[in-house]
């Protein structure tokens, strides 16, 4: 049915190639840029554990890339096996957890974004001897949990940070958009905003689609346009920061842009002044001390933070830190 | 036939029903795509009264530049299920295109436009692999597309994470024809102090070409015979196994289109983006008059059926509801969308 064009095949190919070869281009891409040279601090000589770390990460969020680099690094570092899996949907990651508890892992890294579906998982794997440390998500449930330490911030409190220092900014109108409809972290945040803010100011809030960058675009566009009195945007995620820049300009709206996490782009925007600042958790720090902590038990019988919640954030990186943090976050550290 | 001498002998003339001629009216309603722009017509002048800002030229440009994403798409899906053949892999492989543009041209430090042709034969042969895998095996093409489906969305994730360490592709626009083609994928310009993107024109464009080759050319019949009954189409000569892979293939072309709009837009791409986007065209086309089973439809009620999703969607934010609602405001008005369309439907058919 196909005619055979193979000479014609042959020197489309030729041309591809020639093309290629001519096109290399000058400027950016991979040649010009720095090889981040990984962190490392050594290789412990203790016996080879595996660790397992379950995250509630939806699938290419960058957030979660940060905090896998920081448990690769304490696992490189601790003579580690490290395995990692994740699933944004509670019931499914219980199931993951159970995995682990079944392969007998010498110890479990886990996110808690839904304390009834992951507890009575997590208190099975303490009930059979597993360390379990948690972080990022369960600040309220880990210690009911079975967990012996949590890493991350309180959400309700970076929010309250966040919008107090909005309102210290004079912002009167602040918009909190959320990527996806009903996850608590998300709506702690929003509402820790709008107690910060207090009667300095109002928060509303707009559920955009995460995934459709397009529509994420056009729906914060379409909220400008139509309240003209929003003089402040506060988004939950780095990458909806990003798009959330056009949409000011498109809207030709005044508002001042502030965001929740940070990613290496992100960064480069609050150097150059589109973005405020940016509420930081640490992520790289989570997963560090996660996997480093498990390790520390288990060699040494250590807990860090004696029972008590270690928090890694709230912290604000703007203009005045920015330089710092930018080259840690050219490598995917911070 | 020539002669009509024996004019006496026939019966008084009551011409055949199937050439009949009607109305103009009635064959107008008779389209498949007059249900959804009654639909779409409504729903305007809905949120055009409701919602202030709806008025101004710049949210109406917002709203088809929404659309036109959609839009793009929703035409060659529109072809195929007419052509009767699912494609649930189109949102996920916009995505994909957009990645192996940005990636290969970022990894080889390549000028951005080898990264588009090279994107562009990505694109083609998975269309080509899922219309070839559907004509080959008989399996239906809604599963073969599922499965197509999730192994586009893990080499996603699983190659960005391997090349670049990462989840999202690098920021290429400082990169050699970034520029250019930034240009050509994601611009815009400006009427009368309406910025319109360039988007909305090259989607009017495809749906007229999409029409044309539905309306007046011998593929489009084809396409329609080969979603009626592929076997009769085959007895009667079409090139049925051509036609499916073709129509696969378009898929992929808009994919490429759409993925390269979304790469030149935003400069990088996260990986696990597109996911429901398939969801979005399938509702586009259907809600426009195309017919599950295949065999009826038209590119145009495919427009407006991305019209009224992306309206719809940008309506509710525009008139300020509460944003606990959006999704429920969201169904309801598709399901109203629906209903008159296929209330009008029903109208015209019974008006034959």
């Amino acid at each position: 049915m196909f005619r055979s064009r193979k000479p014609a095949v042959g020197a489309a190919l030729i041309a591809i190639l020639a093309l290629t070869l001519a096109a290399c281009s000058s400027t950016g891409g991979k040649k010009a840029s720095a090889q981040a040279s990984a962190v490392s601090a050594g290789h412990a000589n203790t016996p080879r554990y595996t660790f397992a770390m379950i995250t509630h990460a939806a699938p290419g969020d960058t957030f979660w890339d940060i905090i896998r680099h920081g448990a690769t690094a304490a696992a490189a570092k601790d003579n580690i096996t490290f395995k990692y899996s994740n699933n944004d949907d509670p019931t499914q990651q219980a199931t993951l957890i159970q995995d682990a508890i079944n392969a007998k892992v010498d110890g479990i890294a886990v996110t808690d974004p839904d304390p009834q579906a992951i507890c009575p998982t997590v208190k099975k794997a303490a009930a059979a001897g597993i360390p379990v440390v948690m972080f990022n998500a369960g600040v309220n449930n880990w210690q009911q949990c079975g967990a012996m330490e949590y890493f991350g911030q309180d959400e309700t409190v970076a929010g309250l940070a966040a919008g107090k220092r909005l309102a210290a900014a004079g912002a009167k109108q602040v918009l909190c958009v959320l990527q996806a409809q009903g996850q608590v972290q998300l709506e702690a945040r929003c509402a820790g905003v709008k107690q910060g803010l207090g009667s300095e100011g109002a928060m509303q809030k707009l559920y955009v689609n995460g995934t459709d960058s397009s529509a994420v675009q056009s729906t914060i566009t379409a909220k400008l346009t139509q309240d003209k009195s929003i003089d402040a945007v506060i988004t939950l995620g780095a990458p909806i920061a990003l798009i959330a820049i056009q949409s000011i300009s498109s809207a030709s709206s005044h508002a001042k842009l502030y965001t929740f996490d940070t990613n290496a782009e992100e960064i480069s925007k609050i150097k150059s002044g589109q973005v405020q600042w940016a509420v930081d958790q640490q992520p790289y720090l989570q997963g560090y001390e996660a996997i480093d902590s498990l390790w520390l038990y288990l060699t040494n019988g250590d807990a860090i933070g004696g029972g008590q919640t270690v928090l890694t954030g709230p912290a604000f990186i703007d203009s005045s830190n920015v330089t710092k943090v930018a080259k840690y976050a050219e490598r995917g550290t911070r | 036939m020539t002669s009509t001498a024996q004019a006496g002998l026939t019966p008084p003339p009551t011409r055949d029903e199937r050439i009949r001629r009607k109305s103009t009216l009635a064959r107008l309603f008779a389209r498949p795509e007059m249900g959804a722009l009654t639909g779409a017509i409504v729903i305007y002048l809905f949120f055009f009264i409701i919602a202030p800002s709806f008025r101004n030229g710049g949210s109406l440009s917002t709203v088809l530049y929404v659309s036109s994403t959609y839009g793009l798409l929703a035409t060659p899906i529109a072809l195929l299920m007419i052509g009767g053949e699912f494609d649930l892999s189109a949102g996920v492989a916009v995505t994909s295109s957009a990645l192996t543009a940005s990636l290969f041209c970022y990894e080889f430090t390549l000028n951005v436009w080898v990264g588009v042709a090279v994107a562009l034969v990505v694109s083609l042969a998975v269309g080509f692999l899922n219309g070839w895998i559907v004509v080959r095996t008989g399996i239906p093409s809604f599963l073969v597309t599922l499965g197509t489906f999730f192994m586009l969305q893990g080499l996603n994730l699983a190659l960005t994470q391997t090349i670049t360490n990462q989840v999202a592709s690098p920021d290429i626009s400082n990169i050699a024809g970034f520029g250019s083609a930034a240009k050509i994928f994601a611009s815009s310009f400006t009427i009368d102090g309406v910025n319109i993107r360039t988007t909305v024109i090259y989607w009017i464009v495809f749906v007229l070409l999409a029409t044309w080759i539905l309306l007046r050319t011998h593929i489009g019949n084809w396409i329609f015979s080969v979603g009626g009954s592929a076997p009769s189409a085959r007895a009667v000569g079409v090139p049925v196994t051509r036609m499916k892979i073709g129509l696969f293939m378009a898929v992929g072309l808009m994919a490429w289109f759409t993925g390269m709009h979304t790469l030149f837009e935003f400069n990088t791409i996260q990986s696990g983006q597109g996911v429901g986007l398939e969801f979005v065209y399938i509702i586009a086309a259907v809600v426009g008059g195309c017919l599950l089973t295949g065999g009826y439809g038209s590119a145009v009620g495919a427009a407006i059926g991305a019209f009224i999703f992306g309206m719809t969607n940008q309506g509710i934010v525009l008139a300020g509801w509460d944003p606990d609602w959006f999704t429920f405001f969201l169904g309801a008005l598709l399901l109203g969308a629906i209903l008159l369309n296929t209330f009008i439907r029903r109208r015209a058919e019974a008006a034959k």
